[in-house]
């Protein structure tokens, strides 16, 4: 197996349809196989065994990601969104090997021992005699290849490779996507990273359905809305800070929905209901998807489809209403099982950690080999539940449960319940040193100015939950801090908030 | 008999057909074009599909046995038609799984 196969296939299949770019401009599935396959020539000529990316979408992403695979090499695509220290210390990790970008990211990795830089208009564009420097069809169909190597964002330590083989990478394409399943018309656009595991699986899910790429480079509301409109853009992808500025623009804008979007699909983090509730208003006819996978499982492993949107937007029953906060059932070929802290089963309702298991499961890092257990299962370290009904809740990260007088809080239950109060637009929930309790609560919220207070928040906490879970403090911000693919940055909150502990230690 | 494994790879010897084992795992009788499979990449091609097994094989769709229990995907479209233990295999449902990224 090798994800080349399914380049491959689009090629033979959809040959002169537009696979990446604009409608007259862009590349055709043909032309992007051609191209790989200079590539692939090109990476093999130059001493090394990586393909490094440090470059922003751009067609050299898929021309990189499928010569790299191609050419037998790992695909390694850097945050260029890191400082210079950072981003020289994991190209120095990711050494040796060819490296590809723009001007700006060429220039950030010279001198780097072992990378030859070479910018991306000279590998897209130079194409003196390489066309026959190739086999056709050549590359290993290895399944245990590594395909990708992504590094974690390292909010809790340096970050890690996590390791995406090709079997990893083909087994969900397969169970996923259906060949040739996108009608002609149809254009995604791209807007996260090519670093972030969703810009990886972008590509190969699209170019497999037929589906015509439209990328974004720099993420920005209006641009994103602008272009949607010029490319007709059909589907898009995005993480939930993307959608509550997309929301806000529309509003802006006044209000008018965007018809042409059939099919929009979130994930990354956790979703503020207001959002999507408003979300669902502005995209009347959309079909909506929340994904939830993470890096080490290929993407996404459990979805909350259209129907169900539509039915939590209309239903009376609490159950179905609760279930847009959920996200979702697990594919075919995945299986969840949420277990204790010793790692017993866990029955329905009760909340553990998510644990999986099936073929696009990776679980591996090049730093610490593989995590699965014995039986194949990847404990996620995200917390969660799953209802009577099969539907898989969420509730954050292990490593940010508050743990106040030896219990475990989930910081999810507390921020679900300060954001149905409808002047919070967002809310977060941590912890903080406390000598009596080990943590004490403290609720971070962004709320309209002058229209709620702490007492009133700290009530509505103590109405719906436990008085355990009540914050000790409740604090006002203009905005939550997030890193650029939606992420929450809790350990910011922490830092921040720390002076309303009292670290016994101090 | 070829052994059947999800990943395993093949090539049909009478047309460009070729397949990957998506589901099922054993030894099986799985012709293409009426003529034994072979492992991808050590086979050539010689002949024709014979006659009643040249339907042809469809780019990029599934084909399973009736009890399900062998699914193969076709990488490479060919003239003749996929058949385990003498049964011709049909076209297996599409996914109806909506994009997620």
């Amino acid at each position: 197996m090798n994800v080349m196969m399914l380049l491959e296939m689009a090629a033979d299949g959809l040959g002169e349809r537009i696979a990446v770019g604009s409608r007259d401009e862009g590349l055709t599935y043909r032309q992007l196989f051609d191209q790989a396959g200079e590539a692939a020539a090109r990476f093999r000529a130059v001493p090394g065994e990586r393909v490094v990316l440090c470059d922003e979408s751009s067609p050299a992403v898929p021309v990189a990601l499928f010569g790299a695979a191609w050419a037998g090499m790992p695909y390694v695509p850097l945050n260029y969104r890191l400082p210079d220290d950072d981003l020289r210390t994991l190209a120095e990790r990711s050494a040796p090997g060819i490296a590809i970008g723009d001007e700006a990211g060429t220039a950030r990795l010279r001198g780097v021992e072992g990378l030859t830089a070479v910018t991306r208009d000279h590998f897209i564009t130079d194409r003196a005699g390489d066309a026959n420097a190739v086999e056709p069809g050549d590359w290993s169909m290895d399944p245990e290849e590594i395909a990708v190597l992504l590094y974690t964002s390292g909010t809790t330590g340096a970050p890690k490779s996590a390791v995406l083989r090709h079997r990893h990478l083909v087994s969900y394409i397969l169970g996923s996507v259906e060949f040739m399943g996108a009608d002609e018309d149809e254009a995604t656009i791209v807007s996260v990273p090519p670093y972030h595991v969703a810009g990886v699986s972008a590509m190969l899910s699209s170019i497999y359905a037929g589906r015509r790429i439209v990328q974004l480079p720099k993420f920005d509301a209006d641009d994103w809305i602008d272009l949607v409109e010029r490319e007709g853009v059909t589907h898009a992808m995005v993480v939930p800070t993307m959608l509550a500025r997309i929301v806000e623009a529309l509003d802006a804008r006044g209000g008018e929905p965007l018809l042409g979007v059939r099919a929009l699909s979130y994930g990354g983090g956790k979703m503020p209901l207001p959002v999507i509730e408003r979300a669902l208003e502005l995209f009347p006819i959309t079909s909506f998807v929340n994904a939830y996978g993470l890096t080490e499982t290929s993407s996404t492993i459990s979805l909350l489809g259209p129907d169900d949107h539509r039915i939590a937007q209309y239903s009376e029953d609490p159950d179905e209403k609760r279930r847009l906060a959920s996200v979702g059932r697990t594919l075919p070929g995945v299986e969840v099982s949420i277990r204790d802290d010793h790692g017993h089963e866990l029955p329905v309702g009760a909340v553990g950690e998510i644990c999986v298991r099936g073929e696009q499961v990776s679980g591996e890092y090049l730093e610490k080999g593989s995590l699965l257990d014995d039986e194949g299962w990847f404990a996620t370290r995200d917390g969660g539940f799953v209802d009577e009904a099969g539907y898989l809740f969420v509730q954050g990260r292990n490593d940010d449960v508050i743990i106040r007088g030896g219990e475990n809080l989930s910081p999810g239950e507390i921020e679900d319940v300060l954001l149905t109060h409808p002047a919070v637009r967002d809310a977060a929930a941590i912890g903080v040193p406390d000598s009596e309790w080990g943590e004490r609560i403290v609720a971070v919220v962004v709320a309209r100015p002058g229209t709620c207070d702490e007492a009133e928040l700290r009530d509505l906490v103590h109405d719906r939950l436990r008085s355990s879970r009540v914050p000790a403090h409740v604090v006002f911000v203009d905005e939550l801090p997030y890193n650029d693919t939606g992420k929450l940055l809790r350990r910011v909150l922490r830092e921040n908030h720390a002076h309303l502990g009292d670290d016994p230690s101090d | 008999m070829v052994e059947l494994k999800p990943g395993a790879r093949f090539q049909s010897t009478v047309c460009t057909t070729e397949i990957i084992v998506v589901k099922g795992t054993g030894d099986a009788d799985l012709t293409c074009g009426g003529a034994p499979m072979v492992a991808a990449g050590t086979g050539e091609r010689s002949g024709e599909p014979a006659e009643g097994a040249a339907d042809g094989t469809l780019l990029g769709k599934r084909y399973s046995d009736a009890d399900d229990t062998i699914e193969v995907l076709a990488t490479k479209a060919g003239d003749g038609s996929l058949a385990l233990g003498g049964t011709p295999m049909t076209v297996a449902q599409a996914k109806t799984l909506p994009a997620s990224d």
